[in-house]
């Protein structure tokens, strides 16, 4: 059976039923479709990171280092010795079980060893047996069990299959956050050069050229560039790009997938067009082309290695603060990491909008701004001509990525910016949004293509709760503000929901945007006809008349 | 297994203490020396976790954020579920350790596979029994502070008197009585009926809601059948409180067995999953504030990185760079 042949009546048919056999006898099945590959010498070398060679999950042979073991069990220990949550986490947890049907993965595969509590126990009983009196003096009836290999691989296998969205810590009532011991997992598994390619390539491109796709700074200009033509033919304005440039007001950085990817593409015309509209005093960077972070998805130093070029080039260029654009992980690192990683930034400002005046004083010692924040104040404070009426193409809903809404609680300014820059902008229900929302199924460096299978499982119940409202509302646009959101809701919400596409909100604002000097448009910035602004122009003429 | 070996452990601890009262007399061990190593075994074993987890560092600033962030001055934020301020941290923390905020958030997930979607329900069944045990438990307790001290307090007697309100009975019948082992049945038969609960359930989760159910069902034994000589048992507790233990005359069986059952419960607490009591108070995801962009938070044990730098990177890249016009550092 072939992922790419699964349909999805075949897909939904989901055994919730756990297997008679005991979860501890059971390993991982490295099943087609359902891991990631793993990582390459190349990326390995180039970030200097343990046990570089060729090899792969589904073969026996993992060509670990002789002293494996005793490696991880000494990196465990480090952890505990440095980590609260994580000590506390593994000691605290009751089996309560309110988390096991919370995880996307384990409601679109029912493979309990994605229930989050299950997935904990994975790593928790290595660790009651080597680092608890309990675990030492009962062994298997103290819910204890030796690191072995089969042990390592299975941790392998369901650690890449948490995308640390943290959405099973908010029900728990001591808010064990998997996404913690998914995190020392990963730490652990890297430490015996277990990393899977599709996070060590990205955070290795980073690395050297900049950003996760590797795009030197003569593409990464030539690629901005021509994407202010396309502007120019949509809105007949001549739009200035600068990149590198010292003395700017603000240093703005996106993640990379805004300006290689589509649709992310359409969400770089928006900030462009807005950035411009506005005459922002601002500045890319090539050196630090990247505001994605895949670093985080595989140990904390290396989140702080990638993280470092955001403070080092906003000092470099000198410009007063930071703003941030559209992207999930990454606000996770700026809100909750970046300051602790690679500050204090006390060489930048307090960061105030130069057209509002306002403060963002949320953001006072981190001196980075969330491009809704920023948009949002713009918005309150009249500072934007606004054709909602552009967006009638589109009925919106809006997808909360894991990591703005439980890393960082922005739930209102993108449905505030939606809300006037559409006319039919309509939430999904209550407990698929917000701080319940649902991760996108490919979070966390797994939406790779060999994953596909377990991608589409994993997006289910995101996909379930678009097809509810687009079956209600007839709606046909999913915003969201997250780069991978936006790389692979494409093909979640085809195989899921046919008829859906996905955009960024700052498509949206692009779209209503009304520029100074513009000329008419006649299409959106996907270059779709503006029809749904005729006929309700049309209609309203209509009524005027009766 | 996992439910065979705690019942059956449960079962010997029985026999052992009906044996070792009935049989062979032995009062001083399971009136004094017991109780006493269980109050050491517990004083020790709690604040030992609890200190060793306080050692350890919070290296990064992780809650779990669950409502609108303090932003801009017109947007409502969530002062309790996005906490920016110590008052609601203590807010939150209240909620959670008082009412199980995040347990009341629980539903249950349903597919429908022939109308190919997935439904939600409210699940609060969980949070009711966990509810029901912990205040029933924290009520019994309150209750038994009568056996305790001399005079008793008034608050003590009053909540004794509302836990058994509306009867006639004596000895009344208390209402946490039997919510406490209303909770218990319905926890244990969650744990035994549900297949992924059976699943994921350890021996230790069995034991700690056995050993629970074995110290409620001697304390009724104790109270309603035997119908336990209560001056005598308050002449026993502040003998062994004042360290001056002495052992009445009278006393039933069943008091001892109930009082080994309580200081194994008590005994075993710190070394078991019931930490998460303290626990909770020390969980990052829920006791911090979301002020993580306005406070810098500080890790003591982070270190420098290896870190590729503008100067490296322009190296690479120059020679590129001066053609397409992009500004460099350094011409060379």
């Amino acid at each position: 059976m072939s992922e790419d042949k699964l349909t999805p009546e075949e897909t939904l048919k989901i055994d919730y039923n756990p297997p008679e056999k005991d979860w501890m006898k059971s390993g991982a099945v490295f099943r087609k479709g359902t891991y990631c590959y793993g990582s390459t010498p190349k990326h390995q070398e180039l970030l200097g990171l343990p046990n570089p060679r060729n090899w792969q999950p589904n073969e026996p042979d993992w060509k670990l280092p002789e002293n494996w073991k005793q490696t991880v069990l000494d990196g465990l220990k480090t952890r505990l010795d440095r980590n609260r949550a994580f000590k506390l986490f593994l000691d605290i947890c009751v089996r309560c079980g309110a988390c096991a049907d919370k995880c996307h993965y384990f409601i679109g595969s029912g493979d309990p060893k994605n229930m989050p509590v299950l997935r904990s126990e994975l790593l928790r009983s290595v660790y009651r047996k080597n680092f608890t009196a309990g675990g030492k003096l009962f062994g298997k009836l103290g819910g204890a069990r030796d690191l072995t290999e089969d042990v390592l691989k299975e941790w392998f296998y369901y650690f890449y299959q948490c995308s640390e969205c943290r959405r099973c810590s908010v029900f728990c009532p001591y808010g064990i956050d998997t996404c913690e011991i998914t995190m020392m997992a990963r730490e652990l598994l890297d430490s015996v050069g277990c990393d899977i390619n599709w996070i060590v390539e990205p955070a290795s491109n980073s690395f050297r050229t900049g950003n996760h796709i590797g795009v030197p700074p003569h593409a990464f200009k030539s690629t901005l560039e021509s994407c202010a033509l396309e502007i120019e033919e949509l809105t007949g304005i001549e739009i200035d790009v600068p990149i590198n440039r010292k003395g700017a007001e603000i240093l703005f950085i996106a993640p990379s997938g805004d300006f290689f990817a589509m649709p992310h593409w359409f969400t770089l015309m928006g900030y462009l067009m807005l950035f411009h509209e506005i005459g922002l005093d601002y500045t890319w960077s090539a050196y630090a082309s990247e505001g994605g972070n895949f670093g985080l998805f595989h140990s904390n130093e290396m989140a702080k290695r990638l993280n470092a070029k955001i403070y080092a080039e906003a000092k470099r260029l000198g410009v007063k603060w930071v703003l941030g654009g559209e992207c999930g992980h990454m606000w996770r690192v700026i809100n909750q990491y970046m300051d602790t990683f690679n500050g204090p930034a006390d060489f930048l400002e307090e960061p105030v909008s130069p057209l509002t005046g306002t403060k963002f004083e949320n953001a006072r010692s981190t001196k980075m701004v969330h491009i809704c924040e920023f948009t949002s104040d713009l918005i309150y404070n009249n500072k934007l001509k606004l054709d909602p009426g552009r967006n009638n193409n589109w009925k919106v809903t809006f997808h909360d990525s894991c990591n703005p809404s439980r890393a960082m609680g922005l739930l209102e300014e993108p449905r505030y910016i939606l809300n006037n820059v559409c006319n039919h902008f309509y939430d999904m229900p209550d407990n698929t949004i917000r701080e319940r929302t649902f991760c996108c199924g490919s979070g966390s460096g797994l939406n790779t293509d060999e994953n596909l299978e377990m991608r589409l499982r994993g997006g289910l119940p995101r996909a379930n709760a678009v097809k509810y409202v687009h079956e209600q509302y007839d709606v046909n646009m999913l915003a969201c503000i997250c780069a991978i959101d936006k790389a692979v809701f494409p093909a979640l919400l085809d195989y899921w929901v046919p008829g859906v596409e996905t955009g960024g909100i700052h498509e949206l604002v692009g779209n209503a945007l009304v520029m100074k000097g513009e000329k008419e448009r006649t299409t959106d910035v996907r270059g779709n006809p503006l029809k749904g602004a005729v006929e309700e122009k049309e209609a309203g003429e209509e009524k005027e008349d009766v | 297994m996992n439910i065979l070996v705690p019942l059956l452990a449960v079962a010997i601890m029985t026999l052992f203490a009906l044996g070792g009262i009935w049989w062979f007399g032995l009062y001083s061990l399971f009136g004094i020396i017991i109780p006493y190593a269980a109050i050491a075994l517990f004083l020790f074993g709690f604040v030992y976790r609890v200190l060793k987890w306080a050692q350890v560092p919070v290296p990064f600033h992780i809650p779990t954020v669950c409502g609108q962030q303090k932003s801009l001055p017109w947007i409502k934020d969530a002062t309790i579920e996005s906490p920016s301020s110590t008052a609601g941290v203590v807010w939150r923390m209240a909620l959670e350790v008082l009412f199980f905020r995040s347990l009341l958030r629980n539903d249950k997930v349903e597919l429908r596979s022939g109308e190919k979607k997935l439904v939600y329900k409210g699940n609060k069944w969980l949070w009711l029994g966990g509810l029901v045990l912990h205040w029933s438990l924290l009520i019994i307790l309150f209750r038994h502070l009568r056996l305790f001290t001399e005079p008793v307090l008034g608050i003590v007697l009053f909540v004794r008197d509302i836990d058994s309100i509306a009867q006639n009975l004596l000895p009344a019948i208390f209402i946490t009585d039997i919510l406490v082992l209303a909770a218990l049945t319905y926890l244990f038969f969650r744990r035994v009926g549900f297949p992924q609960m059976r699943y994921i359930s350890l021996p230790a989760d069995y034991f700690a809601l056995l050993l629970i159910a074995a110290v409620a069902v001697s304390g009724v034994f104790t109270r309603l059948v035997f119908k336990v000589d209560i001056p005598a048992v308050k002449e026993l507790s502040i003998g062994v409180l004042t360290l001056q233990p002495v052992i009445p005359a009278g006393l039933n069986p069943s008091f001892y067995i109930h009082l080994f059952f309580a200081s194994a419960l008590l005994a075993y607490f710190p070394y078991s999953k019931m930490m998460h009591a303290p626990g909770v108070f020390l969980s990052p995801t829920r006791n911090l504030k979301n002020n993580s962009r306005a406070a810098r938070h500080v890790n003591p044990w982070s270190y420098p990185v290896k870190v590729h730098t503008y100067a490296e990177w322009e190296d690479e890249f120059r020679d590129k760079m001066k053609k397409v016009g992009l500004p460099v550092e350094k011409e060379e």
